[in-house]
């Protein structure tokens, strides 16, 4: 368990704010909790672009392959049916179920790892820092300074800030 | 409608600017209220229309599809029409949810969420028809190659666009329904925290999967959303250009032509679009949110399907310019059949819904009643459905020597199976906007923020979607 700082803010301006000053103060932003994506927060917080997009390309080119392996295996190895003179191996009538089973297995990928990646799951007992997250609040959450006198700082960095509240509470970061 | 500055860069989307706050709780009103008398009246006659399709089905299963006015010489009828109908149906949802979403029109915002919900149940409506079309529902997996394989060697023929159907609207189905729950979470989430009732608090807990507002989480599910928008754009224009390879390999007159494929995706989102504005016409009326679905959302999808239903229109004149030009003796006698033959009405009527009609979007005036847009959007849906009546029956019963030839007259259970399933796809659509949060909140507030700015800083324009 780590001490952790909870500020709320009303807006986005303010916690925007609040997160580049405290970055540039040097304290620890955990993360920002806000009831919808904030543009700018990415910067702010200095997050890494998501690798996401490549497991889209990897599952993708999987379904592909199966599109490709099963059509092939069935309608030219394993038994080749004679329909209407067309050749077995009629590439080009293959190419809609490749892409369908490719678009399939990329988005299916894709929020699986997602879901993965965010740790949701059914029936996942959320960690909410604030009960308002999801209607109204923007919060960030700081690691609490062990020493009083950085403690002291960052209290009132954030009021500096206009935070709307500062908690304290505990959690496993 | 409120009166817009001339120069406003940014059109505002709700009416008036409510607090965050307000925009939950608007949202959150037609779950946590009763409906109003507009709801029960609507609900009650979809669930006498689902049981008429249940009774139907049930006898249809027992008797088998002779019951049906199918014939030698027509085949197909009502059963692949609606099919046809409400496949065309879904594609409207996912071009607002997924191509607007590319294109960041940010007026998708407060329609995107009850429009993929119509796509999922237009999509189960339109699944129901080869399966009762099969005869025998039980034996559906013989579409699908299956290991062991149990008929003998014999797979399914991957040449056919039926097998490719088969791929394409299945996988249509699974994304656009991981689309729109991924959509729903941080709202489940929303509606778990203000949940009083224990059963309410359980439910949505579980179906939130934990989500706490995290901003981590937030930009990665950006990203993916993105990805999934970019993944159904293509997706849903294959899925109706396969729709329409059903007719066009074939070598029937009427069918067999390469226009089809973008001739049924422009038709597919000419009807959807109709078929939204009908809905979010009930909604806003039967849940008062007229304050999310502006006027200015239906004017714009007024003009969506002023655009569509011309390119709809131009379609019709170039299928018969080919049938002049192309001197193929069926396929003229087609196109001279279809416009005075037996069904010559069911043309002249989809001529009269589909290619006059939209023209009437040009007037701003129509654009911005809801009486007319209500009407007209009613017949949008009639004239799209004769559409695919005009194309399968029609180019059906005269194709080729005159000893083949017939008519097609429905049976009751054909027309009960085809006013059942409106009762199928409204019900599920009415318990949604009861249950569910059918406005996605929290692109809403993004937008208001947005908004809010714009208003604030003047044309300084540094917010983007």
């Amino acid at each position: 368990m780590a001490k952790i700082l909870v500020a709320t803010f009303p807006d986005t301006d303010h916690l925007l704010g609040a997160v580049r000053k405290a970055r540039r103060e040097m304290f620890r932003v955990y993360d920002v909790f806000t009831p919808f994506p904030v543009h700018g927060l990415d910067e702010a917080l200095g997050v890494r672009r998501t690798r996401l997009p490549w497991v889209t390309l990897f599952c993708a080119l999987t379904g592909l392959t199966t599109a490709i392996v099963l059509q092939g295996y069935t309608n030219v190895l394993d038994w080749p049916l004679n329909v209407g003179g067309k050749p077995d191996n009629s590439t080009l009538a293959f190419i809609p179920i490749c892409f369908e089973l490719s678009v399939l297995f990329g988005g299916l990928g894709s929020v699986a790892a997602l879901l993965l990646r965010a740790r949701l799951y059914p029936g996942k007992t959320a960690w909410l820092v604030n009960p308002g997250i999801t209607d109204d609040v923007f919060a960030m959450v700081v690691r609490r300074p062990s020493d009083d006198e950085t403690h002291q700082r960052a209290l009132a960095l954030l009021e500096e800030c206009g935070a709307a509240s500062v908690t304290e509470s505990e959690a496993e970061l | 409608m409120d009166k817009l500055p001339e120069d406003a860069t940014e059109p505002r989307w709700t009416t008036g600017s409510p607090t965050l706050h307000q925009i939950t709780v608007d949202i959150a009103a037609p779950m946590e209220g009763k409906p109003g008398r507009l709801w029960y009246a609507c609900f009650t006659v979809s669930v006498a229309l689902l049981l008429v399709l249940l009774a139907t089905a049930t006898y249809l299963i027992a008797r088998g599809i002779g019951i049906w006015g199918l014939n030698n010489s027509v085949g197909w009828a009502f059963d692949i029409t609606n099919f046809v109908f409400w496949i065309g149906i879904g594609h409207a949802g996912t071009l607002i949810s997924a191509i607007l979403l590319l294109f960041r029109q940010r007026w998708r915002n407060s329609i995107n969420r009850s429009a993929e919900a119509m796509t999922i149940f237009a999509v189960m409506c339109a699944g129901l028809f080869p399966l009762l079309h099969m005869g025998r529902p039980w034996n559906f997996f013989f579409i699908l190659p299956y290991f062991p394989n149990q008929h003998g060697p014999l797979w399914v023929n991957f040449r056919s666009p039926l097998v490719w159907d088969v791929f394409a609207i299945s996988t249509y189905f699974t994304i656009s329904l991981v689309f729109w729950y991924l959509g729903l979470i941080p709202d489940l989430a929303t509606m778990r925290d203000r949940a009083v009732g224990k059963i309410k608090k359980l439910v949505f807990g579980i179906l939130s999967m934990g989500w706490n507002g995290s901003h981590r989480t937030w930009s990665r599910y950006e990203i993916v959303s993105m990805i999934l928008a970019g993944l159904a754009t293509p997706l849903v224009l294959s899925v109706h250009s396969i729709v329409s390879m059903d007719f066009a390999t074939s070598v029937v007159p009427g069918w067999h032509t390469t226009i089809f494929p973008p001739y049924f995706v422009a038709g597919a989102i000419y009807s959807g679009f109709g078929m939204v504005m009908t809905l979010l016409i009930l909604t806003r009326q039967s849940m008062n949110l007229q304050r999310y679905i502006t006027k200015r959302h239906l004017d714009s999808m007024a003009r969506v399907l002023l655009l569509t239903g011309s390119i709809v229109g131009f379609a019709y004149a170039t299928e018969f310019f080919s049938a002049w030009y192309g001197h193929d003796l069926y396929e003229r006698y087609h196109f001279i059949n279809r416009a005075t033959g037996p069904y010559r009405w069911a043309f002249y009527l989809m001529v009269l819904c589909n290619v006059l009609t939209p023209q009437l979007y040009w007037f701003k005036k129509v654009r911005n009643s809801v009486a007319i847009l209500f009407i007209t959007s009613i017949m949008v849906n009639i004239g799209m459905w004769f559409e695919r009546f005009v194309i399968i029956v029609v180019s059906l019963h005269r194709a080729f020597l005159p000893s083949g030839w017939g008519m097609f007259y429905p049976t009751i259970f054909d027309i009960a199976i085809l006013v059942g399933v409106f009762g199928l796809f409204f019900t599920l659509f009415l318990l949604f906007i009861r249950f569910a949060p059918m406005i996605a909140a929290w692109e809403v507030k993004g937008v208001a923020v947005d908004q809010a700015h714009t208003a604030g800083h003047g044309a300084e324009g540094g917010h983007r979607g």
